[in-house]
């Protein structure tokens, strides 16, 4: 098996600038998001991973340029998410140049999107991002708007049901682990690999490289998605990989 | 001599990002290219190079192929027939097939006589689509492959895919990925070469692969 496991670092992105910055190279601007994804290509980044959280849909014009001048300037894959509620939505994200397009609460909302939107442009551009939080034992649930509205939707149910409608690939993060630098939820993020057949990111805890590895190869992760630790230049895309690889992960090193 | 190099545009995705990582291709390899981006026919018959990428099914590529008047035909008489360089790109590579088997059967062009299938991997806890990045492990000396390192410790490509070509001629295979079992990365006869990977999106290999096509001279 030679397939690697990505490091995917994620900046939030708000009117067309990075939210906080990203303060881990000596960046021109540490506020634009095409700065910083050139960074993290140099860098040796697998992915990179946009999430808009731009308030009002009418300033979201902005984001497209974003996402143009990033696949223009980084050859990486790229995906992007946040406020992606139709199948047009999702075409002016591709044809800006994202590869993959991340559906949130339009896919909650109405699950049938997520069968539209794989039939149209192929289940392998369409990430469904799951918010899950523990609720009981044994149980986590979805919750939309960043963890304040419950669903009451089983998460592990939820992941098979989306991937049984084209889902291509999983973007998991803990509510409850998210900022806390505290590690993925390992029971959450197994449970949910395990229960379907396509890749699934783990995201929401990362502090320490350790964490990294322990998404892998205890919560069976195809991925690792991680902001805080790159951005305020905690750790180094390349130090990330290196411990990573002698933990004994398969990673990219060129 | 500038030379020109047409990438197929049949309303299959973003192609803006492709022609940016063949201009930069080209610029760091020192090649005078023109590169356009077109579903004009005239425009890839008078072509020094014709690109065919595609992302997204089989049967939908090939049915947005035969909605441009004209290309099919064009691409036959020009890479068949005049035998100009030619590189598909993933499903732009699976539509070289006689058939693919996604959702329905649907025909190829069948210049790489095969199967485009589900890959199915021995091992059954591996994911698909098969996403992310491998090694390529090359079965033939190529001009397309010269300075990419490949095998184990090589450079990495980037794949994703969850149906693969497997051509009837062993000598039309000319790299393999390993995917619990081997799995089709590239082929290449005569003038008609192919990768399953994004050399778009696959960093330092796919831009000296890129560099390696507009050099070629099959």
């Amino acid at each position: 098996m030679s397939l690697k496991t990505r490091i995917i670092p994620c900046l939030d992105v708000k009117d067309g600038r990075v939210v906080k910055g990203v303060k881990f190279v000596d960046l021109v601007d540490a506020g634009d998001p095409v700065e910083a994804a050139k960074a993290y290509d140099a860098a040796g980044a697998d992915e990179l991973c946009f999430l808009d959280i731009t308030a009002s849909h009418e300033d979201r014009g902005i984001l497209f340029d974003v996402v143009t001048r990033t696949a223009e300037a980084c050859f990486m894959p790229l995906t992007v998410g946040g406020g992606v509620r139709t199948v047009d939505d999702i075409r002016k994200l591709l044809l800006a140049g994202a590869d993959k397009v991340a559906i949130m609460t339009a896919a909650v909302q109405r699950r049938a999107f997520v069968k539209e939107a794989a039939e149209k442009f192929g289940d392998q551009c369409i990430v469904v991002a799951i918010d899950a939080k523990k609720v009981a034992p044994e149980r986590w649930e979805i919750f939309t708007h960043g963890g304040r509205n419950a669903t009451g939707l089983d998460a592990v149910a939820y992941a098979r049901e989306v991937v049984s409608l084209g889902a291509g690939e999983l973007l998991l993060t803990s509510m409850d682990r998210d900022g806390t630098g505290a590690g993925f939820d390992l029971d959450l993020t197994s449970r949910i690999a395990d229960a379907v057949s396509v890749p699934v990111i783990a995201s929401g805890g990362v502090g320490t490289l350790d964490h990294l590895v322990d998404g892998v190869r205890e919560g069976h992760a195809s991925a690792v998605l991680a902001a805080s630790i790159f951005h305020f230049g905690t750790f180094t895309i390349p130090q990330a990989k290196a411990h990573m690889a002698a933990a004994g992960l398969a990673m990219r090193l060129d | 001599m500038t030379q020109s190099v047409a990438i197929i545009d049949y309303g299959s995705g973003n192609l803006h990002s492709a022609a940016k990582a063949f201009e930069r291709a080209a610029a760091e390899s020192g090649v005078a290219a023109t590169i356009r981006v077109t579903s004009d026919p005239a425009v890839v018959r008078a072509a020094d190079r014709i690109v065919l990428p595609g992302v997204g099914a089989f049967a939908d590529c090939r049915c947005g192929l035969d909605a441009v008047s004209g290309m099919v035909e064009v691409l036959e008489d020009v890479v068949r027939g005049k035998q100009r360089p030619f590189l598909g790109i993933c499903v732009g590579m699976q539509l070289l097939a006689s058939r693919g088997l996604e959702y329905t059967v649907t025909d190829g062009l069948g210049w790489i006589p095969g199967d485009v299938a589900l890959i199915r991997p021995t091992d059954e806890s591996l994911k698909i689509p098969h996403m992310g990045w491998n090694n390529l492990h090359a079965q033939d000396e190529h001009p397309l492959l010269a300075g990419i390192e490949t095998g184990p410790g090589g450079l990495h490509a980037y794949f994703v895919h969850s149906y693969a070509l497997t051509p009837e001629r062993a000598e039309d295979v000319l790299a393999l990925t390993e995917y619990g079992g081997p799995v089709t990365a590239m082929v290449a006869r005569g003038n008609i070469a192919g990768t399953q990977f994004h050399p778009e999106k696959s960093q330092k290999l796919g831009l000296k692969l890129i560099s390696n096509f507009l050099g070629w001279t099959p």
